[in-house]
């Protein structure tokens, strides 16, 4: 008996004392698997999972593999709600996801209260705007890129009247709005307000509506499926102007989907497959064999995510959920001291995010890089 | 005058599809009283065949498309009328109603485990061409949906009223007894009837999913739409269904335009509301007679 208990004493010190034991990683992905935003969760979801594959291959975090613990949001706010409280009742240290700006905004109080770091795909406003220290961004959010978006509009496209199309969703609201505000900086005057809903699939009375608005260009801020869907209707009543819009009008999904119709749509993305950066080129083919398809921004946000958990824990030592969240702030990581974020980037104190970006237009089925926009 | 012409052909075109799912509630209605709340799921599902066509067995749309309707007649008219109506029709129609609910729910599922959850593409039928007439800008794909569900539904019409398998199949759903009586083969007549309901539903799937995109979730809003159509024109006539898709899809672009964008998809129910109250045996339906 005293063998036994001396034993198992032995036993749980080496395990205790090995760096291995005390120091595994775990990260709770939770994004849009089903319903309207899978197209977004998917690809999210495949980008952190080769991130980590990659990382768990050369030695993990802290010389152990990360745990990664899937969970579907179903692209139900409150369902993504419950799947927090679930990562975090399973004991993940970080959380990843999700995509969907009116998930985010209902889940991340409860990482929150949890003191978890929660690193999003969202690009609301509203979620690096209510003080919330534990919310990071892995793209801009739209007051960023929009204000971008209406300057080219105004200055390089001489557009004087647009009709905006946008998602009756947080998401939607939060690029609605900021463009709203841009558009008065630039002059732009606003000649029809379409709001759409989400998951809508019959868009030939919104397209009408923007065709004779009498606007010069469409500012169209919906989701991946929904601009699909859009960008077929357009091309069916042969709407005869530039769509402009954000990553979700012209990434590579909506090009898969919408086929020729995406032609000539453009948009500011933070992140492209075909920027002309060797690292990223790099990533796209390993993530091309790896998943059989092209990633998306998603993707790509998804895959930084990992290097930067991983290059963020490694700097803080443990995974310490609170020591992560505090280094985070005012944090920049490079390309040399973390490659796999492939592009310099920083976070402010509120957890916003800067990066340089991209203006693209689709050309042949391809995004082609029109202009880099510096940060802002 | 232009925007009315657009919105009418285009709400023309979409009701048309709605249309042709309509008419699938009223033929099991009629034939078995099946209200067959997978219907929307129906529509959705050969879409898929026809991908599975293209994509993993090579074929061309065409070949794909009748792939697709082999395959539908086989799972939605065949398979569906011997393993889920049949035994479960004795029991009476709530039990069958919820068992439609849970294929509904089992083919969404199924499509979602094993063709993936995102959207996919869905090549067109027509040419990417647009008329112009009137100012309005008309697309050779809402003129050819709405020619194709009105030869479909015309040609169910006449099939119905001018051959002989047709009138079998009418004297079946209003009196079954009768019927067997003067030697009809009731039971091969319902199962016609349920072949039928698979075409339509293959028809309005190739239809409608290169500009709803083929997604495994698309028979939500096509199966609910498709029922308020049958409910607001008639649940026991096929000229009644065809009446209430096509009102639906105009009322629902008309709406869409001129009233609220964000109030779109309540007018509808409205409009169904209003007719449970006002009239509810439908603008077309009869009170009491049934025909197929």
């Amino acid at each position: 008996m005293l063998k036994k208990l001396i034993g198992s004493a032995a036993l749980a010190l080496v395990l205790a004392g090995s760096p291995a034991f005390a120091a595994e990683l775990k990260v709770g992905s939770i994004v849009e698997l089903s319903g309207p935003g899978a197209a977004a969760g998917v690809n999210f979801r495949d980008g952190v999972k080769m991130g980590f594959e990659e990382i768990n291959a050369t030695g993990g975090v802290f010389g152990s593999p990360v745990k990664i613990s899937e969970y579907d949001s179903q692209t139900d706010p409150q369902v993504s709600r419950a799947m927090v409280q679930k990562a975090i009742d399973d004991g993940v240290h970080v959380i990843a996801g999700t995509v969907f700006s009116s998930s985010t905004v209902v889940n991340m109080l409860v990482a929150r209260r949890a003191g978890i770091p929660q690193f999003t795909g969202s690009e609301a406003p509203s979620i690096t705007g209510m003080g919330n220290p534990y919310i990071f961004r892995t793209a801009f959010g739209s007051q960023k890129g929009v204000p971008k978006m209406a300057k080219y509009m105004a200055e390089e496209m001489g557009v004087k009247k647009v009709a905006v199309v946008w998602a009756n969703t947080e998401f939607g609201k939060g690029g609605y709005s900021a463009f709203k505000a841009e558009a008065a900086n630039y002059g732009l005057e606003i000649v029809a307000d379409i709001p759409t809903e989400q998951a809508q699939t019959d868009f030939s009375a919104d397209v009408l509506r923007a065709k004779n608005s009498g606007a010069d260009a469409l500012f169209v801020y919906l989701t991946e499926e929904e601009s699909a869907r859009f960008l077929r209707e357009a091309q069916k009543q042969s709407i005869g102007k530039p769509m402009i819009g954000e990553t979700t009008l012209i990434g590579h999904k909506v090009i898969e989907l919408a086929g020729e119709a995406a032609e000539g749509a453009m948009g500011h993305v933070g992140l492209t497959p075909d920027a002309d950066i060797p690292a990223m080129k790099d990533m796209v083919e390993r993530f091309k064999q790896r998943f059989n398809y092209t990633p998306d921004h998603n993707a790509i946000k998804g895959y930084t995510l990992a290097h930067i958990i991983k290059c963020v824990s490694e700097e803080v030592g443990s995974p310490d959920s609170a020591a992560i969240a505090e280094k985070m702030h005012g944090l920049t990581l490079t390309v040399e001291a973390c490659p796999g974020v492939l592009m310099d980037v920083s976070w402010d104190e509120t957890g916003e995010m800067s990066r340089e970006s991209f203006f693209v237009e689709v050309k042949d089925g391809k995004q082609v890089v029109r202009a880099i926009l510096p940060p802002n | 005058m232009a925007e009315f012409i657009q919105i009418l052909v285009s709400g023309l075109a979409a009701g048309s599809i709605y249309a042709l799912a309509a008419v699938g509630f009223t033929l099991l209605w009629q034939a078995s009283q099946t209200i067959n709340f997978a219907q929307g799921e129906f529509v959705m599902l050969p879409a898929f065949f026809v991908l599975i066509g293209m994509n993993f067995l090579g074929l061309g749309l065409w070949p794909a498309v009748g792939f697709a309707l082999l395959l539908s007649l086989l799972i939605l008219g065949l398979t569906f009328k011997k393993l889920i109506v049949e035994p479960m029709l004795p029991h009476g129609t709530l039990p069958l109603v919820i068992a439609t609910i849970a294929l509904g729910l089992l083919m969404k599922e199924s499509v979602k485990e094993f063709y993936g959850a995102t959207a996919q593409p869905f090549p067109p039928i027509f040419p990417q061409k647009v008329f112009h007439v009137l100012g309005a800008s008309v697309s050779a794909q809402d003129i050819g949906n709405l020619a194709v569900s009105m030869l479909a539904i015309l040609g169910l019409q006449l099939f119905l009223s001018r051959t002989r398998t047709g009138r079998c199949m009418q004297a079946s759903a209003q009196n079954p007894q009768v019927a067997e009586i003067l030697g009809v083969d009731v039971k091969r007549m319902a199962l016609y009837t349920f072949l039928i309901n698979a075409a339509l539903a293959t028809i309005a799937s190739v239809l409608i999913s290169p500009v709803y995109l083929a997604k495994f979730s698309n028979g939500e809003t096509l199966g609910l739409v498709a029922f308020i159509a049958a409910i607001v024109g008639g649940f026991n006539q096929i000229r009644g269904a065809l009446v209430g898709g096509l009102l639906i899809g105009v009322i629902d672009n008309i709406s869409a335009v001129y009233i609220s964008a964000q109030y779109r998809a309540a007018v509808p129910l409205l409009l169904l509301i209003a007719i449970i109250l006002f009239r509810p045996q439908g603008l077309l339906g009869s009170k009491e007679g049934r025909a197929v």
